[in-house]
């Protein structure tokens, strides 16, 4: 009975356009961010934060960029993989200090702060998105997600080959060296729980804040009528070679930070090829699917729905039900296997759309007639 | 066709001043390798009137059409457009200049509700930044407000209220048309062009349809172009009326002059080509 519209009138167009224009949801989201910041801190240890909270927080990142991409703009892509790793490689780069030598001469960068690493990794990925969502103008469909691949494949392998890019190690793997905000360590291996917690929940939510913004306004729209119908978003004066880029620029940025927090702060230590290979553009990609194509809040349930299932699937069969770890790892995958399946059939829009459809029933519930 | 000699313009049957000439085709040829879809075509659209473009199937309307939104482009001919001659522009280069049109099978975008499709046609009078829109308050807002109240001017105006908030997926076929001619109106056109406003529709929405045309035209003084296969649609609604057939013009002139043109009567009737 608390959950409805009725009654809740809006008399300024300011009102009508907020983000959450019933009131229960508005509590309800302030109730969850309360939470998020002022308790969560003091309740996790380090297996909460990196079997759950981590991944979360950065594939719900990488999803909501994702979902800029596919769900609004509608451009297939499958390389997000490897701007995860254009990310990754460029915030090593930044918060180790970049060199360039031009005849002989160095050319030195000092380490750069790692908030501000972050966030440069994701204009440098947004660069390199751009460069790869060219062929976009021309290519559509099915032949943009394999025109995508070739930008998963060749940017792992740069990664391998290019040696400055990693320092010049032995291993060719970049390792995360300590780096903190106001003395606080977020990266390398003394790092508190709370801290790296935080540091990437304070990202997820200036993101998400950004990505709400930019999809309800002018540009959300051009992306999304481009995706319905190209050729009446021409002649009602859309650009679409400038829309599409746009949305693979501000995607790639995303995608980009969702990378160098997944090296630097998750990780703290990456073999390009294992950790930003084909299976993670996939796995972003399902968990765009499987929460809502075109929904921020799907991107969040899509990513949850991902992470948590696996980590409670094992609890369950190993903590709760005493099975072998091995047993139970196979049929995780089975059982995580089925359920995406089953979800599909269920709600092909997603989970995005189950909780619409929901809200639509609770709007008339007890009495729906 | 004394009174349309002026440069000044003329006054309709019904008392309403068209102003001066708002676009010409001069001498348009549109080919498609070796099919001539127009041919050599002149005519021109003057402020203020609604100037219909009719002819049998396969006529080259749309093609027409098509050539003024910037679609095609034509092999011979020059567009003019406000008094000059209009370089060859990309479609959207060509909405931004204020010419906006619906299509004959409802071009809408079905993923966004009535209210983001009315708010398409003023992206291009939205003009902040990326950033601007990512901090949202201040520029961002303001500016989707005050873009939001054309809409609703444009949504109350075609009385379409009720399902602004709906998908337009969900709707039926005449509010569709519908939501599509307020799409077009949101951009405030200086020409709007209306490929078969009335096609598939009852009599009863063929009504409303006609009402709303002519209150577009007497409310905002807008231009319009229609191609419309009602006859007697065509012949109460517009002002001129350019005929064609075999993609040659036959006839041009008021409907009165139009339905008394042998050719025109030949071409609708049918006798033998030779």
């Amino acid at each position: 009975m608390l959950y409805r519209e009725a009654g809740d009138y809006k008399t300024s167009y300011v009102d009508d356009g907020q983000s959450f224009p019933i009131k229960f949801d508005r509590i309800g989201f302030y109730a969850v961010l309360l939470v998020a910041f002022a308790v969560i801190p003091f309740l996790i240890n380090s297996y909460w934060v990196n079997a759950i909270f981590l991944p979360f927080l950065i594939y719900a990142i990488a999803a909501i960029g994702l979902n800029i991409l596919v769900g609004y703009a509608g451009q297939v892509s499958l390389g997000t993989g490897g701007f995860m790793a254009v990310g990754a490689y460029a915030c090593y780069k930044f918060m180790t200090g970049i060199d360039i030598w031009i005849d002989g001469v160095q050319y030195a960068l000092p380490p750069i702060n790692i908030f501000f690493s972050v966030i440069l990794a994701g204009f440098v990925t947004a660069f390199v998105g751009v460069l790869f969502g060219l062929p976009s103008l021309r290519i559509k469909g099915f032949y943009l997600a394999v025109a995508t691949l070739a930008a998963q494949f060749f940017l792992v392998w740069l990664f391998n080959k290019w040696e400055w890019a990693y320092n010049y190690s032995a291993s060719g793997q970049i390792n995360a060296p300590e780096r903190g905000v106001f003395g606080i360590p977020v990266t390398g291996p003394a790092t508190e729980a709370w801290a790296t917690y935080l540091f990437c929940l304070v990202f997820v939510v200036i993101l998400a804040f950004i990505a709400r913004n930019l999809t309800r306004g002018s540009v959300g729209r051009k992306w999304m009528a481009i995706r319905d119908m190209d050729i009446a978003a021409e002649i009602i004066g859309v650009n679409p070679l400038r829309a599409k880029l746009t949305a693979f620029a501000v995607s790639s940025f995303y995608v980009g930070i969702a990378g160098a927090l997944f090296f630097s702060v998750y990780l703290g230590a990456v073999e390009v090829g294992e950790a930003f290979g084909i299976q993670k553009s996939f796995l972003v990609l399902f968990m765009v699917i499987i929460g809502g194509l075109g929904s921020i809040f799907g991107s969040f349930a899509g990513a949850a729905f991902l992470v948590l299932l696996p980590v409670l699937l094992k609890n369950v069969l190993v903590g709760g039900l005493g099975w072998p770890t091995d047993l139970a790892a196979h049929l995780e995958f089975m059982i995580v296997g089925a359920l995406i399946v089953t979800f599909l059939i269920l709600e092909p829009h997603g989970l995005a759309q189950l909780w619409r459809v929901i809200k639509e029933k609770l709007r008339l519930w007890p009495f729906p007639h | 066709m004394n009174e349309m000699s002026s440069e000044e313009g003329y006054f309709t049957a019904d008392g309403r001043k068209i102003g001066g000439v708002l676009m010409e085709m001069k001498n348009i040829t549109l080919r498609f390798g070796g099919v001539k879809a127009i041919t050599d075509i002149s005519f021109d659209i003057r402020e203020g009137e609604i100037r219909a473009i009719i002819g049998p199937n396969g006529a080259g309307k749309s093609s027409m059409l098509n050539v003024i939104s910037g679609f095609y482009i034509p092999q011979e001919g020059e567009v003019w457009y406000k008094g000059a001659p209009r370089p060859q522009m990309k479609p959207y280069e060509v909405a931004q200049q204020g010419i906006a049109r619906t299509f004959q099978n409802i071009a809408l975008f079905e993923g966004m509700t009535v209210l983001d499709n009315v708010m398409t046609g003023r992206l291009n009078h939205m003009k902040t930044g990326l950033f601007a829109q990512a901090l949202w308050k201040g520029k961002a807002e303001a500016e989707e407000v005050a873009n939001r109240e054309v809409a609703e001017k444009v949504i109350d105006f075609l009385e379409i209220q009720h399902i602004r908030k709906t998908p337009v997926a969900r709707l039926p076929y005449g509010l569709k048309k519908r939501v599509e001619l307020a799409r077009a109106l949101a951009v405030q056109p200086s020409l709007l062009l209306l490929d078969e406003p009335m096609a598939g529709m009852n009599v009863e929405e063929k009504e409303d349809m006609s009402r709303f045309i002519l209150d577009v035209n007497d409310e905002f003084g807008t231009t319009i172009a229609l191609i419309e296969h009602d006859m007697g649609v065509v012949m109460d609604l517009s002002d001129r009326v350019v005929v064609m057939d075999y993609g040659k013009k036959i006839g041009d002139g008021t409907p009165d002059e139009v339905r008394n043109n042998q050719d025109v009567i030949d071409a609708y009737l049918g006798v033998a080509h030779d």
